[in-house]
């Protein structure tokens, strides 16, 4: 005897549900993309590094007057992103709209400050191929802050609209996400440029 | 009305009341707009299909006329400059433009009725996929058809690329395009992943998707992760070429192995990525000529995945000559050794699938095995450039040559004439003459072999690759005549195969819903099928729904007739990763021209670049952005919001 | 076969000769798994085929095994030519990856769009000279040759001798042969490089002991003066034209662009292989190598026909 199988689910959720959803899947996949982007970039870095001779380095030690603190401003704007997807699960959108507008300011300090800092160098982006590397990592890094800063305005307008719901936000999250991988990206980029040098890669 | 949350949908049989529903949710409308908005994943897969044909067909043409010149010795039809540009726009076409997108084209028709959904995951993304494949082709295209098409390779080795040798525009097209092109594959590539984990059908458990489906979903993980390598490496070479900076020269500290790394990083599983689809097609194909499952469907799913996971660690295996350490070469010698252990396991399950079976002589059979003997020949020409000591003989020589073009067409071009075969019916309702069919197998098959066959013993006997013409060195001429030749009956072949479908195409469509006796979800439904595809989800209990019966291999059969209605809206549904149990209803995006009015947005940003026109680059930028935005911008259709205000 | 000057299933030296068992095994056992596989799908379909099948709905289904045999027999027959094939290659890689110790000559190679530069850095300027597109060798004795790249990435690689190794700029890489009998061995460029990729060839001459040093004190002597006065006009002109680009020692061209053309009539082609030199060629060659070699680094030079003559005839003294 043959038995024919048939799914009947019940009460389904229709479309994205909270975290849950394909969108959640697509952020993912973007995500996975960019990470491998970099992941190529400090691999160019380090190629570079290893097949030159000493002296390669402009900077043997980097300043981290600027950057330490922009790191951890940058790593805080992360936080308050968090606290502002809170807001959306707790229905507070008072307190969601201060965390997305809060973490926006924050990454546009960051972002002003990078650029202080690339004014601020000795070398340009034509110097060697260390300041070459350096300015295009940190170059294709600032973009991604670019973008994240147009999602985060996104989500504070769009949450200002009143469109979100602690069920009805996965838009928010994964715009959040992708703020969080912003920033994740960058502690990488960080301590390859600034910290390895201390361990002595390159010196 | 509140748009309910949870909804438990009704589940009943197909009826003419139903369809209507569907048709009036599904179907897009006529006219231009219709046209440049469609998400529908079988217009896209289509659009695909015959983009990537026109440009084989470009890419054959540039062949022919660089076998002109090479049939005999010294001969003077092309100038350097021009030879150069040819062997490299033919690269650039057959291995960018031709084989991957094809693929692409057939996964994207195919996938969503292989798995019992109703589109892929990401419709949109799916037609910008395609927008921007079209755009980019062209941009790559213009660059030639001025004069300035790419001359230093499909791998484009610096420093030669670099400015102070190749100061034209020539390498600005190429680097720029395949930016440009890079970010189609890679969105194509996300949804590919999301569409086979989320959306198969209730009950297809990772185990019963088809092998076409591995196939595409294993490329896709890989393009995801490599093709960033490639993309920043073109990146990385315009900016030394443009802006000064030192990644690649040597003066300023950079390296010109750089390049070699990054762009093998990308170039080896993509060559991976450009025939395991097409294996699967083989795989999936295959079997219902042999009238039985395929066999070991296990092991040929698995080694499908090691084949790439391999594929990450050999890529090294193009730099034998570049003078690394002993170590290292050793390394990726014997893992470009041990990738033939998997290659192995899909050849034999192919065997055995038609030793165990009953074959059916037909022209998608004749396509699909003679695919076998070709990807074991050039699955041995592969072995032997494995080794590095005879690699350094061998490599950079027609050997090469005859080797790349064994596993590119005999593992590309072969299973995909005999997909078109296959498939076409379901894709027009139209058979393909048969009789005419078996003169373009024969023809394709004695054509590839006569110009590729000899193209070893050229190689052994020392003839370099990449060169506009030759000296006449004993048996040199014989055999490149003989290989011109050749290459002229196989663009015969290629016309039938042309001339066979254009000959459908003004018939009848009188091929029936199942015409091959073929066992998966495809074959379920009307050809062509509906723009919904499903009108009822199916319940899949088996890798053979339509076979279940007959195979009669457990008691459990599908229920194709009866299923999930989902007809209040553009609904499918999504289901979990690994059983496929139902997940949730997923509401679908309407017809949208968003994603072409991004692409059109990238492509004046590039066209940008490439002038340096910063007005232009900022008004592409402007355009794409506010693109993205209306995209993006959250829906209630979508349910990507509240109904209503969340607070009153 | 065994004459194309290219072809690499016959070795004349050391280093391409411990390579070649291998590449014969492999390429029988790759002969060998075609033709199995080929049998074994032919007769696989022959065996069981269904004749004149219209309707495939007809043909009953079978799921007779799953093939698991097939592939384990398959997988253990396959492994063992696989690893053979694995552990040979990796005694011959550890033959022949190393450069010899004491080698007899070691020479600094550069290669150059579209022809390559040969240094034979003796013990002492005076003992050192430069030629081109030849590289003469004692026969018997292990060669190191450094390569250098002056603009992009070649590669080098004499067939008969050794296989390729890339020349790429910002490093230097080392190649090593040795020839075991007296002759000439074609060497090509083997990375494509530009235009004349196609037309950059060289000949590495393998001399019995005595011939290589009557070869090497030709070589180290500076050019011989004219001794006629067309040759006198002819080493003005040369000076004047030629030495922007080319150096002939002993005489005022003296720059580094272009071969060296000291000895220029002891070499057996022009243009890294693209002619034979003889004095027809030599003529067409000085006044159009465009023609001849298209994009090539030397211009045409548009000679009255007075002036050719001159020319060619103080070039033909240089042996």
């Amino acid at each position: 005897m043959s038995e024919v199988v048939i799914a009947v689910p019940k009460d389904m959720p229709v479309g994205p549900i909270r975290r849950h959803g394909i969108g959640w899947w697509g952020a993912g996949t973007l995500i996975a993309s960019e990470a491998a982007l970099f992941s190529y970039l400090l691999f160019s870095y380090f190629y570079l590094g290893a097949t030159n001779d000493r002296g390669w380095l402009l900077e043997p030690s980097p300043s981290l007057k600027l950057a330490l603190p922009n790191t951890l401003l940058l790593l805080a704007s992360s936080a308050v992103a968090w606290f502002g997807e809170q807001g959306i699960l707790e229905r507070r959108r008072g307190r969601a709209l201060f965390g997305f507008g809060l973490a926006f300011l924050m990454g546009l300090v960051f972002a002003g400050v990078q650029l202080l800092e690339w004014h601020a160098k000795s070398y340009g982006l034509g110097t060697s191929s260390y300041a070459s590397i350096y300015f295009v990592t940190t170059g294709f890094h600032l973009g991604h802050v670019v973008v994240g800063l147009f999602i985060l305005a996104a989500i504070f307008l769009w949450t200002a609209l009143d469109y979100f719901s602690p069920r009805r936000r996965l838009v928010v999250s994964a715009g959040v996400l992708y703020w969080h991988f912003v920033d994740a990206v960058w502690l990488f980029v960080f301590a390859t440029y600034y910290l390895s040098p201390y361990l002595g890669f390159g010196r | 009305m509140k748009a309910a949350d949870f909804r438990t949908p009704r589940v009943g049989i197909d009826s003419v009341e139903h369809q209507g529903k569907l048709y009036r949710h599904w179907e897009r409308p006529e006219g231009v707009w219709g046209f440049l908005g469609s998400v529908d994943h079988k217009e896209i897969g289509i659009r695909y299909i015959v983009t990537a044909f026109v440009f084989l067909a470009l890419g054959g043409l540039e062949a022919l006329v660089m076998r002109m010149q090479l049939a005999g010795p010294n001969r003077t039809l092309l100038t350097p400059e021009q030879y150069d540009q040819l062997f490299s726009t033919h690269g650039m076409t057959m291995i960018f433009l031709y084989a991957s997108p094809i693929l692409s084209g057939f996964s994207n028709y195919l996938w969503p009725l292989l798995l019992g959904s109703r589109d892929m995951a990401f419709p949109r993304l799916n037609a910008l996929s395609y927008w921007i494949y079209l755009a980019s082709g062209l941009f790559l295209y213009a660059g030639f058809l001025t004069g300035n098409g790419p001359n230093d390779g499909w791998f484009n080795y610096v420093p030669y690329a670099s400015k102070a040798f190749n100061p034209g525009l020539n390498e600005d097209f190429y680097a720029l395009g395949m930016v440009f092109l890079g970010i189609s594959v890679t969105v194509g590539a996300a949804n590919f992943i999301v569409t086979a984990f989320r959306t198969r059908a209730p009950g297809m458990s990772i185990d019963r998707m088809p092998i076409l489906i591995w196939g595409t979903l294993t490329a896709s993980v890989a393009n995801l992760v490599v093709i960033p390598a490639v993309s920043l490496a073109f990146f990385l070479l315009w900016m030394d070429r443009q802006f000064g900076t030192h990644f690649f020269d040597t003066a300023g500290g950079g390296q010109a192995l750089l390049w070699q790394h990054l762009f093998w990083i990308f170039g080896h599983p993509w060559v991976y990525a450009i025939v395991l689809p097409a294996m699967g097609m083989v795989s999936d194909g295959l079997p219902v000529f042999c009238r039985r499952p395929l066999a070991s469907y296990s092991l040929v799913a698995l080694s499908t995945v090691a084949t790439m996971i391999l594929g990450f660690g050999v890529w090294v295996h193009h730099m034998f000559a570049t003078g690394l350490p002993g170590l290292g070469l050793a390394f990726f010698s014997g893992a470009s050794i041990a990738i033939t252990i998997p290659s192995a396991v899909a050849v034999f399950a192919w065997l055995a699938t038609i030793w165990l079976g009953r074959p059916v002589i037909t022209t998608a059979f004749l396509f699909f095995a003679s695919m076998i003997i070709l990807f074991v020949i050039g699955g041995v020409s592969g072995f032997m450039t494995a080794s590095v000591p005879v690699d350094w003989q061998l490599t950079d020589t027609y050997f090469v040559v005859a080797h790349l073009h064994y596993v590119l067409i005999g593992i590309n071009v072969f299973p995909v004439a005999g997909a078109v075969y296959f498939w076409f019916p379901k894709m027009t309702g139209r058979m393909l003459d048969e009789r005419l069919g078996r003169w373009n197998f024969w023809i394709m098959f004695a054509g590839f072999n006569i110009a590729f066959l000899p193209m070893h013993l050229t190689g052994l006997l020392g003839m370099p690759r990449r060169v506009y013409t030759y000296n006449d060195y004993p048996g040199w001429h014989a055999l490149n005549l003989l290989t011109s030749v050749g290459s002229v009956i196989f663009a015969l072949g290629i016309l039938l195969l042309f001339i066979n479908v254009a000959k459908s195409l003004k018939g009848k469509a009188t091929a029936g819903a199942n015409p091959w006796d073929a066992p998966t979800l495809e074959w379920s439904l009307p050809s062509p099928p509906p723009p919904y595809n499903f009108a009822v989800i199916p319940t899949v209990a088996s890798r053979h729904p339509l076979w279940e019966g007959r195979l009669d291999e457990s008691s459990k059969r599908s229920s194709l007739d009866r299923g999930l209605l989902l007809d209040q809206g553009k609904e499918t549904i999504a289901t979990s990763a690994l059983d496929a149990g139902p997940d949730m209803i997923l509401e679908m995006p309407q017809d949208s021209v968003a994603p072409l009015v991004l692409a059109l947005g990238l492509s004046g940003l590039f066209v940008g670049l490439l002038l340096k026109s910063w007005t232009l680059t900022a008004l592409g930028g402007v355009v794409l952005t506010v693109a993205l935005f209306m995209w993006l911008w959250p829906r209630r259709d979508l349910r990507e919001r509240e109904a209503e205000a969340a607070h009153v | 076969m065994n004459a194309s000057p290219l072809g690499y299933l016959n070795a004349a030296g050391t280093r391409a000769h411990s390579i070649l068992p291998l590449t014969w095994f492999m390429l029988l056992v790759s002969i060998v798994v075609c033709l199995v596989i080929g049998i074994l799908l032919w007769l696989g379909i022959q065996r069981r085929k269904v004749r004149g099948a219209e309707d495939l709905v007809r043909v009953p289904l079978t799921h007779d095994g799953n093939g698991v045999q097939w592939i384990r027999v398959g997988l253990i027959v396959s492994a063992v030519p696989l690893s053979v094939a694995l552990v040979w290659t990796m005694f011959v890689l550890a033959a022949v990856a190393g450069p010899p110790v004491h080698p007899a000559l070691v020479l600094d190679v550069t290669a150059r769009q579209w022809w390559w530069d040969v240094r034979y850095n003796g013990n002492g300027p005076a003992n050192s000279f430069q030629t081109a597109n030849e590289i003469h060798i004692p026969v018997g004795q292990p060669v190191l040759v450094r390569l250098h790249a002056a603009d992009v990435i070649h590669s080098f690689w004499v067939p008969k001798l050794t296989g390729k190794t890339d020349v790429i700029p910002g490093q230097v890489n080392q190649s090593w042969f040795e020839a075991d009998s007296p002759g000439r061995y074609l060497g090509q460029c083997s990375e494509y490089c530009g235009y004349q990729h196609a037309h950059m060839q060289f000949e590495v001459v393998a001399d019995t002991p005595q011939d290589f040093a009557a070869w090497t004190a030709a070589q180290l002597k500076p050019a011989q003066g004219p001794t006629t006065e067309q040759q006198t006009r002819g080493l003005a002109l040369v000076q004047f034209r030629c030495g922007l680009c080319h150096q002939i020692r002993g005489t005022d061209a003296g720059a580094v662009m272009g071969p060296d053309l000291t000895h220029l009539m002891s070499r057996r082609t022009l243009g890294a292989g693209t002619l034979a030199n003889n004095a027809g060629n030599l003529a067409g060659w000085v006044e159009a190598p465009q023609e001849l070699k298209p994009g090539s680094q030397m211009p045409n030079q548009y000679l009255s026909a007075a002036e050719l003559q001159d020319a060619l005839a103080y070039l033909e003294t240089l042996k």
